[in-house]
């Protein structure tokens, strides 16, 4: 009997009331992270993946937003904890990180200074050089060269992945349980992204930090995920290890986002692997599944929407969200020896 | 002109900055080298991928190319003309046959104007057609580039990412040009729409044998779209060669880490190479 | 540093020649100005005019004209030319009055203005940032001398509760001196809360959508931490450099309705009679000292908002 996840999603539905109707943000997402364990959530926009990374620590709640289902963390229930508890949570026992590191620190304070707020907040009876010298630290841990000086030193005196390794060590600071990173590279450069990808992966396997990364890049994924999370369209719709997402993919939109990958370690395919169309206005959804508009593998029981299930028997923690039974999908991922999506000839 | 000449040829190109400072009256005291001593060239029809990371200065040849900024020195020889230090009304004819797609798809297309108009402007600046023939040929145009006829009343805010970045490329075709610079056209885009994008720009290739110039930080969708590749750091070209040559053989060192740098979207390779990095 | 100085007090320079200048030029070109016409009075003949003339100068060329009337200001030699008296003495006078009402309103436009306005933008769209919403774009909209009017109608006619119009010295009396100074004061200010307060709401409301606040909830701090350390101290950057400009301005004499309905007697209703006059020289004098100490107040904000903003600060290079 495995351990009970650390942190559990249950039915999660995030809504925000606008102009135009109810746009169902998030439309029913469970998952599960273990402790130590790398969940990549996978998504393009509109998915609802950074949507459900903010609800779970009660960014999202305003007067136009409504919040249904539940995230347990240990015996916490989160969605409907109060601002004090949530309060006590963030950055104690789940930390995040942001996606642009030019404008996640406050330009006025110096960098130092907002880790030691950071840190004053849930530690009463830290001194402020206390603070300063755990900031230092923290720092020095995360690879900034001349740390001593530089935690005294502004935001913009950083560059973008300084900014973003300071961030990861702001964020760790408190030695929290869990590490929610939205899209914590894409703004970077390919060789800094590569740095701080390393930086992660060191931090979860050195320090068992649980991680939950958020990202549209597959890349990424790739190297650092344990178990893989594929959004559309405000839901989850295939979910398993990370070889059983890349060697074995169920759901033609994943087949999609792999096909239209480009491999510098293959020679080049005459043209890139398209999926043709857009993703859906959230605030009109076609009917079914979601992703049928766009699947050249439609056919008449896609107009009900498939339910998240394990369809393969050897592997129970690998579900999708297709009525195609596995066969079929065998046959028709592949296009040209690779997995792609493509119209049937 | 021959028949094999280049249709682009940049020498020895600089931009440069100048930094001021000064009590009463600003001096110049230091440069910011954007582009410091650049030289390639683009056959007819061809693609060269001009790849490198922020503050390379990939962005800042393009405008320089293009006469969109004047450069500080340096030879840009368009169909064997020189085009550096041109007047505005020289250019005028010649911009027809240069055009450019930019980046960001929400920042490039006025938002207050419809798109028929947008991609209609540079027809009526130059003359080319007025009215209802205007109006068909801006329609053809929004067809070839994948969009419907009946857009052409609609605003930006109306699309998507992906299909405004379709209209800048209707756009920057509407005049036929023989050259056409793209300044990161799908860095902004979803990954799934990303393809759809470098497929058009294929096709249209094809159809109508432009020449491209291709800048991104994306060294896969480079090598996938471009015949030859030049890499770009600190305002210098560091390596260039076939698309193939720069990325499976690399001989600079700044070439070599960044390809290594790139995430291997396979988890298997991915294990196996940092297996071996870190027995190395 | 040092650089900053020296460009301020060569602009601060250029500029007050150029106001001086041009006050000198409008004067000179307004008609029925003449000086020694006015001097001479009713039923004068023209050899008193020419007289007087001579006397005062008048028939110099105006370039010399315009030379000597700036050497008298600084020299303190300056005489006025409707009551004959010094000007920079009379000018000395007016200044504890006119610094009085500035003060004073300035302190009370920037409390309520920050007040409001932080009251309105953590309560967007609720009754109270409606209510003050409305307070605002009526204190902007209602003119000075309106607003200085009701006051007097109401609360020192109709109902005896301030004193109509008179200045008391502080060191005199500081109770009367305040009391005095009551209505004045929240005349001036109205405008400028009402101004003030939209600012901040406005920017308030930009700066709550920005990253940074986001990660300081996600860090978990308290909210109240997060809309002053982060949210209000990012906003009132905007409001600290749109003060140092009013108060530049209004400070000397700056308030001519004001003290004019109110009877203060500061340099601003020196002023209003000089204008009146058609009298230059304090005209002359009045708006070379406006004109300085609008410029330094100019300085002293951009060395105020270079330390509020670090960027600004440090110039921006990352390493």
């Amino acid at each position: 009997m495995s351990p009970a996840p650390l942190l559990s999603a249950q039915g999660l539905r995030v809504g925000f009331t606008t102009e135009g109707g109810l746009l169902q943000a998030v439309d029913g997402v469970s998952f599960d992270l273990a402790a130590g364990e790398v969940l990549a959530i996978v998504g393009e926009s509109g998915s609802g993946k950074s949507v459900t990374a903010q609800t779970i620590v009660g960014l999202t709640r305003s007067p136009n937003a409504r919040i249904e289902g539940s995230v347990r963390l240990g015996d916490t229930e989160l969605l409907d904890a109060s601002e004090t508890e949530l309060r006590k949570v963030r950055g104690e026992r789940i930390a995040m990180v942001f996606q642009d590191p030019m404008t996640s620190f406050n330009p006025v304070y110096r960098l130092g200074a907002q880790i030691v707020e950071a840190i004053r907040a849930h530690r009463d009876g830290v001194s402020k050089s206390e603070g300063r010298a755990r900031a230092v630290e923290l720092l020095d841990s995360v690879g900034i060269p001349d740390a001593e000086r530089r935690v005294d030193d502004y935001p913009h005196e950083f560059s973008g992945g300084m900014r973003q390794r300071a961030m990861i060590a702001m964020a760790l600071a408190l030695e929290p349980e869990v590490l929610i990173a939205d899209e914590p590279t894409t703004a970077l450069d390919v060789t800094i992204q590569a740095q701080v990808l390393r930086l992660l992966e060191s931090l979860n396997r050195e320090r068992g930090v649980a991680t939950i990364l958020i990202t549209h890049d597959l890349g990424v994924v790739a190297e650092v995920a344990d178990r893989v999370l594929v959004m559309y369209a405000g839901r989850v719709v295939e979910e398993g290890t990370l070889d059983e997402i890349f060697y074995d993919p169920q759901h033609p939109y994943t087949w999609g986002l792999l096909g239209s990958l480009t491999r510098l370690d293959r020679p080049r395919p005459k043209r890139l692997r398209q999926i043709s169309g857009a993703p859906p206005s959230l605030l009109s959804l076609p009917e079914g599944c979601s992703f049928r508009p766009r699947c050249p593998h439609e056919f008449a029981k896609c107009m009900e929407m498939p339910g998240l299930e394990a369809r393969l028997a050897d592997a129970p923690s690998h579900c999708d969200r297709c009525w195609l039974d596995p066969e079929r999908k065998r046959e028709k991922r592949e296009v040209g020896g690779q997995i792609g999506l493509e119209a049937p000839a | 002109m021959t028949a094999d000449e280049p249709l682009v040829e940049v020498t020895d190109l600089v931009k440069h900055f100048p930094i001021k400072q000064g009590i009463l009256i600003d001096r110049e005291v230091d440069q910011v080298r954007a582009v410091d001593g650049v030289s390639f060239s683009v056959a007819r029809g061809q693609t060269l991928g001009l790849v490198g990371e922020s503050g390379s200065g990939k962005s800042t040849v393009c405008r320089v190319m293009l006469q969109l900024l004047a450069p500080t020195s340096g030879s840009v020889r368009f169909e064997g003309q020189e085009i550096a230090g041109l007047s505005r009304r020289q250019l005028r004819p010649l911009r027809r046959q240069m055009q450019m797609i930019f980046q960001d798809p929400y920042a490039s297309l006025n938002p207050r104007k419809r798109i028929g108009q947008i991609v209609g402007d540079p027809l009526k600046l130059q003359d080319v057609a007025s009215g209802r023939e205007l109006r068909m040929q801006v329609q053809e145009l929004l067809e070839r580039v994948g969009l419907s006829p009946e857009h052409y009343d609609r605003y930006p805010h109306e699309f998507s990412g992906g299909q405004r970045q379709r209209i800048g490329v209707a756009r920057a075709i509407a005049l036929k040009p023989k050259l056409v610079v793209a300044d990161e056209p799908v860095s902004a885009l979803d990954v799934s729409i990303q393809a759809q994008i470098v497929n058009l720009l294929d096709d249209l290739q094809d159809e109508l044998g432009l020449t491209y110039v291709f800048v991104a930080h994306d060294i896969g969708v480079v090598r996938h779209i471009s015949d030859r590749v030049a890499v770009m750091h600190d305002g210098k070209i560091v390596e260039e060669g076939t698309a193939d040559q720069v990325c499976e053989h690399p001989r600079d060192d700044y070439t070599k880490k960044l390809l290594a740098a790139v995430p291997i979207p396979d988890p298997r390779e991915s294990r196996a190479r940092r297996a071996s990095s870190s027995a190395a | 540093m040092g650089r900053f100085v020296v460009r301020r007090l060569a602009g601060m320079v250029l500029v007050l020649f150029a106001v001086s200048v041009l006050v000198f030029a409008i004067f000179n070109l307004i008609p029925n100005s003449d000086p020694a016409q006015r001097l001479a009075g009713k039923n004068a003949t023209p050899t008193l005019v020419k007289s007087i003339e001579e006397d005062w100068g008048f028939d110099e060329s105006l370039p010399v004209q315009y030379f000597d009337t700036m050497k008298k200001i600084f020299t303190g030699e300056l005489i006025s030319y409707g009551d004959e008296l010094n000007v920079d003495e009379r000018i000395a006078e007016g200044i504890p009055t006119s610094f009085s009402l500035c003060i004073g309103a300035a302190v009370i436009w920037l409390f309520f203005g920050v007040l409001f306005g932080y009251l309105s933008a953590t309560r967007a769209g609720g009754w109270l940032d409606r209510a003050l919403t409305v307070g605002s774009v009526g204190g902007i909209s209602i003119p000075v001398f309106l607003i200085a009017t009701l006051f007097l109608y109401f609360l020192t006619y109709k109902i005896e509760l301030f004193p109509a119009s008179g200045y008391v010295p502080l060191l005199e009396d500081p109770i009367q001196w305040a009391y005095h100074l009551i209505l004045p004061w929240f005349t001036l200010a109205i405008l400028n809360i009402g101004f003030y307060s939209r600012v901040l709401r406005s920017n308030m409301l930009d700066v709550m959508r920005e990253d940074y606040v986001r990660t300081a909830r996600a860090k978990g701090l308290d909210e109240k931490r997060v809309m002053i350390r982060h949210v209000l101290r990012n906003s009132l950057i905007p409001i600290v450099t749109l003060f140092g400009l009013d108060f530049g301005a209004t400070l000397f004499g700056g308030a001519i309705i004001t003290e004019v309905i109110f009877s203060l007697g500061g340099v601003g209703q020196y002023a209003a009679e000089a204008i009146t006059n058609l009298d230059l020289p304090p005209l002359m004098a009045i708006t070379i000292f406006g004109a300085f100490f609008v410029v330094l107040f100019n300085a002293l904000t951009d060395v105020v908002y270079a330390y509020l903003d670090p960027r600004i600060r440090l110039g921006t290079s990352a390493q």
